[in-house]
């Protein structure tokens, strides 16, 4: 047998160093798939913790017992339960006992045994996690589930519920109402100033100063950290044309500023794509400038437009620092019935519940997350499918 | 020939109007930036005018709400500072490794499956990863640092320095990822021509072209992560603290803006108002990265002739 030396002894280009440098090459290779193994092992690591933290909270204890709706429930709504069930059930369900009372006027002076929302404490014992419950309480309960009268139903109420100060009673709909009101009014800002920015900037502008100046703007703001947005906001929208803090209207245009860049240099693209034959064959029919934007090159990038405006829309829906600073952080029970009442959105929703000390919330935070990135994740999928589908290679 | 003449006189008019809303429309972009530089600049110099501006910069002691209170922001920047260098420790190694992956290594049909996954990362909301740190990461590195003997605070430097790492990880490797695709095939080649191994290649040619791209990448990620708000103001500590231990809690520029502004103090309060000195420092250092960043990656463009970018 040859040694490997004896082998390439007369060869006058044999490398001794070959093998070891194919081993540094490897070794290079092993540590680019870790990094991007590691990125995605993240992801999935994020997304286990988040759905077994969120997925509880879309079940909730629920008790099956008496309630009495009698007159005295009317004035004081402890009198509807027996007393031993005082602190088991929620308080901010029994709450509503008067209010049921004057909505189906034939339940007074009835005794009906129903599901009743429990109380988050109840709750958490129930799903095995930590509680603060006395004894007495407990025993009530491990003997009502010995029974089947305690059981875990859907949560419609998180979907049907504003914030609440009782985390058993507390969802998600005042910050949807919210979020949707305040993207109405990004989108209304945003997409007609940015596709008319893109407009001028790639069919009728010169390369001048004003075109140079305005491109330099656009990348510096594209790079401005969010936070300088809401400062801009408190100072301007607030405090100088007083409009009402904590507002759809001042959130909307705070974040239509910052959504202005990502739909400006999309939109750009998509005009560039547009082959120039189109524009001369216009001009030598006679058109003018403006006929043959509006009426040959715009459809035509239409869908590139609308790609990137749903990718700022997403990213819009996600911001909360710039929110923070111009007060959509309140407590707000009630959906908001107008651009001009205070209103909280999803992602700021889900910091005021991060940062309550009651267990339940943390599970609502999480399942609001789950909400939140299923909307984010089916508007991605929206702007990669439209540009796929009307992908044109000229 | 009246009627055509005169109704290409409505017409031009008509087309006047329309270039001046476009042009209307562009200013915009040029107000806005001037309307964040403005509006923060005046509140912060009226804070200058109650505080000392020289303190501001070098003061060590930021004591906010109390009688007597000081206004030194040299912790708040070092806290910063310490944040954004581990998000980078983080963010740099691993957001390039993906990109040379996905750009020298990966087959098309992985690529395409690979980059939308890295780019979910870039789509989750800060708030989301604010919670992910506090609830999650900052346990976890308190029960690490206990095993190995130290003691970490429930709001690490540590925990929200590396899940900002994390969310930096797509914007580095985006840019990085084209910038490596840009560097043409005829560099690779060659050297792989006069017989270097495929690793080599990457590493002495491919990526000192890319350099100016690369470190544009990097400077993008670091302003934002000087920038990054929700993260901090969830998981990382409120209190100014001049330390260079990363297992102790700290404060940044962001999380003092924020708190300035929930607080209920009058706006005129040099409590509110310091918010205002700190956007206008945020606003500088992250104008200053971003312009050079935008240099860098101009001088690629113009070396290697590539306008997508």
């Amino acid at each position: 047998m040859i040694k490997q030396n004896d082998k390439h002894k007369d060869n006058p280009f044999y490398d001794p160093t070959l093998n070891k440098r194919h081993r540094s090459s490897k070794r290079f290779k092993v540590f680019t798939v870790t990094s991007l193994v590691f990125s995605i092992a993240f992801l999935a690591f994020f997304l286990y913790d988040m759905i077994t933290k969120g997925t509880p909270a879309f079940k909730q204890a629920y008790l099956h017992i008496n309630v009495t709706y009698s007159q005295e429930a009317k004035n004081n709504y402890r009198k509807a339960i027996d007393r031993k069930y005082s602190r088991v059930v929620s308080r901010a369900w029994l709450r509503t006992v008067p209010t049921q009372m004057e909505e189906n006027p034939e339940l007074i002076g009835k005794t009906i045994k129903t599901w009743v929302l429990a109380d988050d404490q109840v709750d958490q014992y129930i799903k095995g996690h930590y509680y603060k419950l006395k004894r007495k309480d407990r025993a009530l309960i491990d003997d009502m589930k010995a029974y089947g009268e305690i059981d875990l139903k859907f949560s419609k109420l998180f979907f049907q519920n504003g914030d609440s100060k009782a985390p058993e009673y507390a969802g998600l709909k005042s910050a949807i109402v919210g979020s949707i009101l305040t993207l109405i009014i990004t989108m209304l800002f945003a997409f007609p100033v940015g596709v008319m920015t893109a407009i001028y900037l790639e069919e009728f502008a010169d390369d001048n100063k004003f075109t140079q100046t305005i491109e330099v703007n656009i990348n510096n703001l594209a790079a401005i950290p969010s936070i300088l947005f809401g400062l801009l906001g408190l100072a301007i929208f607030i405090n100088l044309f007083g409009l009402p803090r904590s507002s759809p209207l001042v959130g909307g245009l705070t974040l239509a500023l910052m959504t202005l860049p990502i739909i400006i240099v999309s939109s750009r693209a998509a005009l560039r794509a547009v082959p120039d034959s189109i524009r001369q064959a216009g001009y030598g029919l006679g058109l003018t400038k403006i006929e043959v934007t509006r009426d040959h090159v715009l459809p035509l990038a239409f869908p590139g437009i609308l790609t990137g405006s749903i990718i700022g829309l997403a990213q819009a829906m996600g911001e909360t620092a710039p929110l923070i600073i111009i007060g959509m952080i309140a407590f707000i029970p009630d959906a908001p019935g107008s651009i001009l009442e205070a209103a909280t959105v999803m992602p700021a929703q889900l910091f005021t519940w991060a940062g309550m000390p009651e267990r339940m919330y943390v599970e609502k935070t999480a399942a609001g997350i789950m909400v939140l990135l299923t909307i984010l994740i089916s508007l991605n999928s929206l702007a990669i499918y439209l540009r796929k589908k009307y992908e044109v290679k000229w | 020939m009246h009627s055509f003449e005169s109704k290409n006189r409505t017409t031009v008019i008509k087309e006047k109007a329309i270039k001046t809303a476009l042009i209307v429309a562009s200013t915009i972009s040029i107000l806005t930036t001037f309307g964040i530089l403005f509006s923060i600049l005046f509140e912060a110099i009226s804070f200058f005018q109650l505080r000392s501006f020289w303190y501001f910069l070098t003061g060590l002691e930021w004591s906010p709400g109390i009688v007597g209170s000081k206004f030194g922001a040299v912790p708040i920047f070092a806290g910063t500072l310490m944040i954004t260098l581990i998000a980078m420790a983080v963010a740099i190694p691993i957001g390039l490794g993906s990109a040379v992956y996905l750009s020298e290594y990966a087959s098309a049909r992985t690529r395409d499956y690979l980059k939308p996954l890295l780019e979910i990362l870039a789509g989750i909301p800060t708030v989301v990863y604010g919670f992910f740190a506090a609830i999650t990461v900052a346990p976890f590195v308190v029960k690490a640092a206990s095993f190995f003997g130290l003691e970490a605070t429930f709001n690490s430097a540590l925990a929200s320095g590396v899940v900002m790492g994390v969310m930096i990880i797509p914007v580095i490797s985006s840019l990085s990822d084209d910038v490596i695709k840009a560097v043409p095939d005829s560099q690779r080649k060659a050297s792989l021509g006069l017989g270097m191994t495929q690793g080599e290649t990457i590493k002495n040619i491919v990526l000192p072209s890319a350099l100016p791209g690369i470190i544009s990448a990097t400077l993008l990620g670091f302003s934002k992560a000087v920038g990054e708000t929700m993260i901090v103001v969830m998981a990382a500590g409120l209190r100014p603290n001049l330390s260079l231990n990363p297992l102790e809690d700290m404060t940044t520029v962001t999380v003092r803006i924020v708190d300035a502004l929930v607080g209920d103090q009058a706006f005129n309060s040099p409590e509110t108002l310091s918010a205002f000195a700190l956007g206008l420092a945020l606003f500088v250092i992250t104008l200053i990265l971003n312009i050079i960043s935008l240099t860098m990656i101009r001088k690629f463009k113009e070396k290697y002739k590539v306008n997508t970018l």
